[in-house]
């Protein structure tokens, strides 16, 4: 364990590490999304947050001043 | 023409509500700001290209040579320009996608007058001739000072208001500014480490030597480009390109991946700024090796974004916001493949030290960045002042002239700075070469007055883009003040 240790903090080491580290955190991620059907459906849900703000679905009305774009 | 591009959205009492709900006066001040250093930075740009092309246009003025004027011009747009409309998306993007108020009013406007206290005193200073010497980061200690306490107060904003949400999901838009605030948080720091001349001295020496330096620099220099000005307005791409296209993001999964797959890949790349130099081979090589690989994220993100328009092609005949909005990722295609090409060691010998990288960096910022934070601010505008936008046939007008200034700029750097690289790699039988740098400089004449007509249509649609949102906020106070009026008039006779 301690030579494991070792060899990990060896600076000589620190290009190895960092691939395996880096790698290994980006293939975990890519796992993580596509292992599950449910947890990949839940997250395409996610697309809809900016499409739930409280405006986008109203027509401006009464406040607005007519302007060059009414008339085109 | 579609009216919807414009719409903004909200009847009187809506709006009242929304105002109160979310911080938009902090957006607003941003947004205009963004707009005006957008106007002075793009005219300093067209000045400088001026400058190269016909040098009497310095009028021997020492603040105005390209020398000290240049930086003027990168702060301006980058930071003035790039800068101010991210606190304003990111400000309002956080806001709407967490369904929360920012965190603190008081914390927000500090963000907004250190900021820009920042630049201001960052152009006087450049123009006096005080600089750190550091490509985009020649502000000298005492601004790196404050803009590290307004990055602070920005970092507490933005991370305050995510955990107060009431979405029980970060929106991804999130991510990328969140990435783009704590990198820009790493680079600065690490970047600006400098030992003082004196307390009340400006200038400072950099803590590392030599190669040392130079990778720090560009470590800082690219990932600047990385996170500044690709993760954060990536970030505004993930919120405006699905909310003016009215769909959804074609797939968060591929959001997610685009993400990591970024944020992983583009601290390592800076190094191919220094190919063939004393630089050790295998971090060249290294920065090559994951410049290539960007490419990956960096087009599964370009597909993620135009194919939300799938099926709705139609809006780019009758938006010409989402006209900006898909222009600006095709640009982002372009010179993302662009950049992994030039990181090439052998096509790095022909292009590093010719005007092709200043080809290559316009079609990022001018294609991509700029587009991009137009088409965000056209659809932030109207919906911030509850009117409709002034004139929807001046932003046709806008995209035309910004796209045709684009291709020349381009262009006329392509041709410079491929010219350029064959001229002084060339040798005569003897071995000799066969150009003198003179003879170069004089080939740049004619790309570089191309390019200073180019950079002038691009200011043009700048300028007109500036007098289209003057007119509507000018129409939304208006308003604001009837309704104000109406309300105390209803109040009186109540």
């Amino acid at each position: 364990m301690m030579g494991l240790w070792e060899w990990i903090t060896d600076m000589g080491n620190s290009k190895i590490v960092a691939l395996l580290l880096f790698m290994g955190t980006f293939i975990g991620v890519v796992i993580f999304l596509f292992s599950n059907r449910r947890r990949a459906q839940k997250f395409e849900t996610y697309r809809y947050i900016p499409l739930d703000d409280d405006d986008s679905h109203r027509e401006p009305v009464a406040r607005r001043d007519k302007t060059k774009s009414d008339e085109q | 023409m579609s009216q919807a591009a414009t719409t903004a959205g909200a009847a009187p009492a809506a709006s009242v509500a929304t105002s109160e709900q979310y911080n938009y006066a902090i957006i607003k001040r941003f947004a205009i700001a963004a707009v005006l250093w957008g106007v002075f930075g793009m005219a300093a740009g067209v000045w400088i290209a001026s400058q190269l092309a016909f040098p009497f246009l310095n009028f021997d003025i020492a603040q105005i040579t390209f020398g000290r004027f240049r930086p003027v011009h990168t702060t301006a747009v980058i930071f003035g320009f790039g800068g101010n409309a991210l606190f304003a998306t990111s400000y309002y993007v956080v806001q709407r996608t967490c369904q929360a108020r920012l965190w603190s009013d008081s914390m927000a406007s500090f963000t907004f007058y250190g900021w820009n206290l920042a630049l201001v005193l960052g152009v006087i200073t450049y123009m006096m001739g005080i600089t750190q010497g550091r490509e985009y980061a020649e502000f000298n200690w005492q601004i790196d000072l404050i803009i590290l306490v307004v990055w602070v107060a920005y970092f507490m904003v933005f991370l305050m208001t995510l955990l107060r949400r009431n979405q029980p999901h970060i929106y991804v838009a999130n991510w990328f500014f969140m990435s783009f605030i704590l990198a820009t948080a790493l680079l600065h720091v690490f970047n600006n480490i400098q030992v003082p001349v004196g307390l009340f001295h400006p200038h400072s020496y950099s803590i590392f030597s030599g190669v040392q330096d130079a990778m720090t620099q560009w470590w800082y220099g690219h990932n600047a480009v990385g996170f500044f000005l690709t993760a954060a307005f990536l970030g505004m791409m993930y919120y405006f390109v699905p909310k003016q296209a009215g769909r959804p993001i074609y797939s968060y999964k591929l959001s997610i991946i685009h993400f990591w797959a970024l944020v992983f890949l583009y601290m390592w790349v800076g190094a191919h700024h220094l190919h063939w130099t004393a630089l050790p081979d295998w971090v060249s090589t290294l920065a090559a090796t994951f410049s290539i690989l960007l490419l990956l994220p960096s087009w599964g993100g370009m597909i993620n974004g135009i194919m939300t328009l799938s099926g709705a092609w139609d809006k780019l005949r009758t938006d010409p916001i989402m006209l900006f909005l898909i222009t600006a990722l095709a640009f982002y295609g372009m010179s993302t493949f662009e950049g992994p090409m030039m990181s090439l060691k052998s096509v790095n010998a022909l292009s590093h030290y010719t005007d092709w990288t200043v080809g290559h960096v316009h079609s990022g910022a001018l294609g991509w960045v700029a587009m991009i934070t137009f088409g965000s601010l056209y659809h932030l505008m109207p919906r911030l002042w509850n009117v409709n936008l002034y004139s929807l046939k001046l932003v046709y007008v806008h995209f035309f002239l910004a796209t045709i200034g684009i291709v020349l700029y381009i262009t006329a750097m392509w041709v410079a700075g491929i010219g350029q690289g064959l001229m002084l790699r060339a040798f005569d039988q003897y071995g000799n070469l066969a150009y003198t740098f003179t003879e170069s400089v004089v080939f740049l004449h004619k790309p570089y007055v191309v390019r200073a007509i180019g950079g002038g249509f691009f200011l043009a649609g700048m300028l007109i883009m500036a007098f289209n949102i003057a007119m509507t906020v000018r129409t939304g106070i208006k308003a604001e003040a009837r309704e104000a009026q109406a309300a105390s008039a209803e109040a009186r006779t109540a």
